[in-house]
């Protein structure tokens, strides 16, 4: 939805915190999703963030969440796909070169990291986009990835701690 | 020069602090004022047709750009018209628009373009296809310029592919990307620019000036910011060939700003054609005078046998003598 999305957009900051606060929950969680498996919970997941986000954000699940980079405005809305935009097409009035009936999705992004505490992440380039891993849910890749980190510390750990041998 | 190894036949060697073997990157290091200009590709297979747009600009252009389907339209490829430039000694940009291709087919052409002798590559995003003559393709978008830049700036620096496999031999290319200070959000536009410049450009082209006040406006918050020192920017302009095709191209070429006064004084001229070259002379001498710009690049669709006398009105050569030779064998002088 097009005015909700430009609602985020407006609300950037107190979405940023609020973003912020269930990412921390989430993590906070960490043990338990893994005891659960994360295979087992990957398609739930997805399904309840495609709902979340799609209504607030009009999220493509890319699969990589950017949105805290990018001003809390999906790029995946842009219709260049740019994960580094606005591009030099804009028009006058600040509209998509493409589709004239939309304002440009970077031209609010770079609006919604100005009202952000911690917008400036887009002053710097990010990754292209992973395209294998489209339609996946972006909270269960994070969790996957710190219990991959925390497998990794525990190993160098151990592996500091164990007498050679 | 020993022929046929690794390159060096085509060129001069890569100066330290240097990351090309060509002219255009010497040019600029050197503190000169270089201009580039756009070759209009042909719709055809003759190999003449490139040849003869090529000889028309080759007399004032320290790099010739070879336009990869811009505005979405279909033209002979870059990579082609490059092809024939390199083997008749000429110094083309290749540019690579991200709408066409995905990163494995990208790769591979930079690799193939620097076997060529193609020592600079303008990394674009590319129009949406929606503007060109076919709009019903399916545009790829697999990449955009900046992390395009990044991807060929990992190539040539680490010797690498983007899947992290090795190259043995790495493209060794002067990057560049584009830049527009006339279309909106005009005060992120620099800060762009320094997210270009963190990917790995090197030099920016950008869209056609008819605004000085604007680009003034820019170029102090791009010196403000420091860019002018990391990064050279020639600034993009072009002859406008009557108030129509002003009106046309302000409304149909997206990122184009033509303001109404440049419109109203075509109007009111009674060669029009002449003066939209009066006006391009006029605007690149005011270019000149602005700190922190390093050239132009002189786009004159469909009027490139007026680039040379633009150039040679406009004084900015001064008493630089560019020529195809001059193009391949001599180095500039230092």
């Amino acid at each position: 939805m097009y005015a909700v999305r430009r609602w985020a957009t407006r609300n950037a900051r107190s979405l940023e915190w609020l973003y912020k606060v269930s990412a921390s929950a989430f993590e906070a969680l960490d043990p338990l999703w893994c005891k659960i498996g994360v295979q087992r919970l990957e398609k739930p997941f997805a399904a309840a963030e495609a709902w979340a986000k799609g209504l607030l954000f009009d999220c493509q699940m890319c699969g990589r969440c950017v949105l805290s980079d990018t001003g809390m405005t999906c790029p995946a809305n842009c219709p260049k796909s740019l994960r580094n935009g606005p591009c030099g097409g804009v028009r006058g009035n600040g509209h998509c070169e493409i589709d004239p009936g939309m304002r440009c999705v970077w031209l609010e992004a770079w609006e919604g990291a100005m009202r952000m505490r911690n917008g400036q992440a887009i002053y710097h380039p990010l990754p292209q986009q992973d395209h294998s891993i489209e339609g996946s849910s972006a909270w269960m890749r994070l969790v996957a990835e710190s219990a991959a980190l925390c497998i990794e510390e525990d190993k160098a750990m151990t592996d500091a701690t164990e007498p050679p041998s | 020069m020993n022929p046929g190894s690794n390159g060096e036949f085509y060129d001069y060697p890569v100066l330290p602090g240097g990351s090309s073997r060509g002219r255009l990157e010497r040019v600029l290091r050197s503190g000169r004022f270089a201009v580039t200009a756009e070759l209009n590709p042909p719709d055809s297979a003759n190999p003449e047709d490139t040849f003869h747009q090529a000889l028309v600009l080759s007399s004032v252009c320290d790099a010739i750009n070879a336009t990869d389907a811009s505005g979405a339209n279909c033209h002979m490829s870059s990579m082609g018209i490059c092809a024939l430039l390199t083997r008749a000694g000429y110094s083309p940009v290749l540019q690579i628009s991200c709408r066409d291709r995905n990163r494995i087919a990208i790769q591979g052409d930079v690799l193939g373009a620097a076997a060529m002798g193609v020592h600079n590559v303008l990394c674009l995003t590319g129009d949406g296809v929606q503007t060109g003559d076919q709009p019903e393709a399916k545009p790829v978008f697999d990449l955009d310029s900046i992390s395009l830049l990044g991807i060929i700036r990992g190539m040539r620096d680490d010797g690498v592919f983007h899947s992290g496999r090795k190259i043995s031999s790495p493209p060794k290319l002067f990057l560049g990307a584009a830049a527009n200070p006339f279309t909106p959000p005009y005060d992120w536009r620099p800060l762009r620019l320094a997210k270009k410049i963190e990917a790995g450009a090197q030099f920016v082209q950008t869209q056609y000036c008819y605004n000085i006040s604007m680009l003034e406006h820019y170029m102090t918050v791009v010196r403000d910011l420091g860019l002018d020192k990391k990064c050279f920017i020639l600034v993009g302009v072009g002859p406008l060939a009557s108030a129509r095709t002003a009106n046309w191209m302000r409304n149909n070429v997206p990122g184009v700003h033509i303001p109404d006064s440049i419109i109203e004084r075509l109007e009111g001229a009674k060669k029009q054609q002449a003066e939209g070259k009066k006006i391009c002379v006029e605007l690149i001498q005011q270019i000149r005078e602005i700190p922190g710009i390093s050239g132009v690049h002189v786009m004159a669709y469909r009027q490139e046998e007026l680039v040379t006398e633009i150039i040679s009105e406009s004084r900015i050569l001064k008493n630089r003598i560019i020529d195809k030779a001059a193009a391949r064998f001599e180095a500039p002088e230092q």
